[in-house]
């Protein structure tokens, strides 16, 4: 329990600018709690559901361990020193503010620390795009549902909730689908 | 700007614990889905906090480590110090926590029925595209911003190919941006 408080907190005060990379990084890579096909699945509940979905990913491994007492271990550990962090941040940025070079200083290395963030996030999506290659839909499909997913999303800014709702709809029903014609199809033998 | 950090107001937590309990269910996807919702609810129709504070409070949260959401506490702590930062956290995070609870015992306990792996086998790849569309949005200017933008490709590779550890590029775009580089 205190190995999973810890873990969490370390992952989360390491997250700038969003933790989902540091995330796939120490649960898949160095702890090795979860693989990259597990780590993805369990953020695609995450994302359906209300919540922030680093938290809500937290909740369900830790719950996976130790059950809901694990499950608030996990979500204290993320949120409790971050959030203690950034007012003590937030209160000396307002002290701060009497020092105009200080801001000027300021504001350059968090320019730079955003850029970091988003190059994480795209490399992270990178990686875990890998395990779709053994995907159930197939490569090709999966590529087309991502790349249909972000253009929606980046070009025709739709909200998020309807692309959840439209396009994940679509892909759960055919997926739906195509597992109950394979189970059909092949009655012994559960597949992955 | 300047907090009253230990402020006594209730009423003004009691609003504020209101207000983001009512969101709270609604932020799927995260709850920076809910900023312009917030925007209304606390700048506009409450004047609970300041147009900068507002904005001054999602900025920080991207930047500062922890997961996003925090930038509610922070609006929280603008509107009512320390007191407004807890109840705001609170509020945002009581309901969804529950849900996402619940559901989550309800599915792994399913695990192995073909609707739950079809739900996971369908959500997969669009949670990928929106992942980029998020890191997609959050990229610097190419026009605007060249280097900060070659920057941001460069973490990608390396984060993509490598096992760097993530601090040290932070910490290096960190002392890029101080020196003026990028």
């Amino acid at each position: 329990m205190r190995e999973l408080f810890v873990a969490f907190t370390l992952l989360a005060l390491q997250g700038f600018g969003g933790v989902i990379a540091v995330a796939q990084r120490e649960l898949c890579e160095r702890r090795r709690w979860l693989d990259a096909r597990e780590f993805v699945d369990l953020l695609a509940s995450a994302q359906v559901l209300p919540g922030p979905n680093v938290c809500n990913l937290s909740l369900m491994v830790g719950d996976r361990f130790f059950g809901w007492r694990g499950a608030l271990t996990a979500l204290a550990g993320m949120i409790l020193a971050p959030m203690a962090l950034m007012l003590a941040l937030a209160w000396g940025l307002s002290e701060a503010a009497a020092l105009p070079q200080a801001q000027g200083l300021i504001r350059g290395a968090l320019g730079g620390i955003a850029a970091v963030a988003a190059g994480q996030i795209i490399g992270t999506v990178l990686k875990l795009a890998a395990p779709l290659r053994e995907h159930e839909l197939g490569w090709p499909a999966c590529l087309g549902l991502a790349a249909l997913a972000l253009t929606l999303v980046v070009h025709w800014h739709w909200p998020l909730v309807h692309v959840l709702l439209s396009l994940g709809g679509l892909a759960c029903c055919v997926s739906y689908a195509l597992l109950r014609h394979r189970a059909a199809s092949s009655p012994p033998g559960p597949q992955a | 700007m300047s907090v009253a950090v230990w402020s006594w107001t209730p009423e003004v937590w009691w609003t504020l614990f209101g207000h983001f309990l009512a969101l709270s269910l609604m932020s799927i996807g995260g709850a920076i889905t809910l900023v312009p919702d917030m925007h209304r609810r606390l700048v506009q129709d409450g004047a609970l906090l300041s147009d900068a504070d507002f904005t001054g409070a999602i900025a920080l949260a991207q930047a500062a480590p922890g997961p996003n959401v925090l930038f509610v506490a922070l609006m929280g702590w603008y509107a009512g110090g320390m007191g407004g930062a807890l109840v705001s956290m609170v509020g945002i995070m009581l309901p969804s926590t529950t849900l996402a609870l619940a559901v989550s015992r309800w599915v792994s306990v399913r695990r192995h029925w073909l609707g739950v792996r079809a739900f996971q086998a369908g959500m997969t790849p669009v949670t990928v595209g929106l992942l980029l569309a998020t890191g997609w949005h959050l990229m610097p200017p190419l026009g605007g911003q060249p280097r900060a933008w070659g920057l941001a490709v460069a973490v990608a590779l390396l984060v993509w190919q490598t096992r760097v550890r993530l601090i040290w590029l932070v910490l290096a775009g960190a002392a890029l941006g101080a020196l003026g580089i990028v």
